[in-house]
């Protein structure tokens, strides 16, 4: 069998398959560190029941969704109070209530948003806690 | 075949009063059934405002002689600042609640025999929160809307930033975001989001205090009392009271928007 014009199609998928293969071999085949996030802040510290407005396993893969209803029910709804589960009061709001606790934007959403490439348009608006804030405009 | 027929008939008056006994027994089924108080809910704050109609009353003499004390700007510092609004200074300013001269505010009203004192005012122009309101009807995703107490809402979320709202506002009260505001907020109100470029904002006659049972921050700032905020279906409001007593004016009445806002003349 003969291809013709071997050499240049030859050079060409070599090119091709070293740029599509460019992620891998540029980490060495190390794989990243899973994210890690922080729950240590001062007000999760000072609670006596660790609790957030659902479980863990809810808020791990669904927080945009009660973050969504939130939403609708304040705005358009004018019902802003939530009663969890637990039987807790929280502010229906990212910024009153969420944020009050994880007041470590860093180190708890950019963790997980960082390692899946994800840049949520929440922060367009709304304002992380004022050191975070400060940081990051530094 | 008379058989048949009273067959037919007795049927038919069964399943008569069987459906009209439905609602009646659906409606006991739910009591028994339903749990006294499902979880998760949303809830209102215990002291939360409940209106039918808010409206505000300008008393402009009050607000006249706190002018002459000196430069006063209270109630547009406190909203300003509590909602970050951004000082921009340029014609594609930002703002919620800003003054006004007679002319301007209540043009068509004004001539040149107006008394001096009235002419510069100030006036203390806001969102309406019409009960007609033209925003309303031109917004084309429902972005502004009007909420059942009478307040014209913005849904920043669903807001395109089409600026029809802004067209279709006799008053001026809607300002476009040209730019990030971020850069023009020298502080922050950290409790309370900021808009993103491309949105239109307003007033919204503090909707997240009254749901908390505080008065607007422009009402609470005000140090000669000079706005009073109340709900005009509510007999003995206290705006009620105050119209009912002295002659007030309303801003482009003629456009059929009914304006809340009223000015004390």
């Amino acid at each position: 069998m003969k291809i013709y014009d071997a050499k240049p199609i030859l050079i060409g998928l070599l090119i091709f398959v070293g740029f599509v293969s460019m992620p891998f071999w540029l980490h060495g085949g190390k794989v990243s560190p899973p994210p890690d996030p922080k729950l240590d802040t001062p007000a999760i510290q000072i609670l006596e029941k660790k609790e957030c407005v659902a479980s863990k396993e809810y808020m791990r893969t669904s927080h945009m969704v009660i973050l969504n209803d939130w939403r609708t029910q304040a705005v358009r709804n004018s019902k802003r109070f939530y009663v969890t589960a637990g039987g807790a009061n929280y502010p229906a709001s990212l910024q009153r209530a969420c944020m009050k606790c994880h007041s470590n934007k860093a180190q708890f959403c950019d963790t997980c948003h960082n390692y899946i490439g994800l840049a949520p348009y929440c922060w367009d608006c709304h304002l992380p806690p004022k050191q975070e804030t400060a940081q990051a405009t530094k | 075949m008379d058989e048949k027929r009273r067959d037919f008939l007795k049927i038919t008056g069964a399943c008569v009063l069987g459906f009209s006994i439905l609602p009646v027994l659906k409606v006991s089924a739910k009591q028994v059934t339903q749990p006294p108080e499902k979880r998760p809910a949303y809830k209102d704050h215990p002291k939360a405002l409940h209106g039918k109609r808010w409206a505000m009353v300008v008393d402009v003499k009050r607000c006249q002689e706190q002018n002459k004390k000196g430069e006063c700007r209270k109630c547009i510092e406190a909203c300003h600042t509590i909602h970050n609004v951004p000082t921009i200074p340029s014609v594609k300013e930002m703002k919620w609640i800003w003054k006004e001269n007679f002319e301007h505010s209540f043009p068509g009203t004004a001539h040149e025999f107006v008394p001096e004192e009235f002419k510069e005012g100030p006036f203390i122009l806001l969102c309406n929160h019409c009960s007609n309101p033209p925003c309303v009807r031109v917004c084309p995703t429902k972005a502004t809307f009007k909420r059942q107490d009478g307040i014209v809402m913005m849904d920043l979320h669903r807001c395109i930033g089409c600026r029809y709202c802004m067209a279709g506002c006799p008053f001026g009260a809607r300002s476009f975001n040209w730019w990030d505001p971020k850069p023009y907020l020298t502080q922050m109100n950290y409790d309370y989001p900021i808009r993103r470029r491309g949105v239109v904002e307003k007033c919204t006659f503090c909707d997240e205090r009254l749901a908390e049972g505080l008065l607007p921050a422009c009402v609470e700032a005000c140090p000669a009392k000079a706005l009073v905020f109340g709900d005009l279906e509510d007999t003995a409001s206290e705006v009620r009271r105050i119209l009912s007593k002295r002659l007030s004016l309303r801003r482009k009445f003629e456009l059929g928007t009914q304006p809340n806002v009223y000015y004390l003349v």
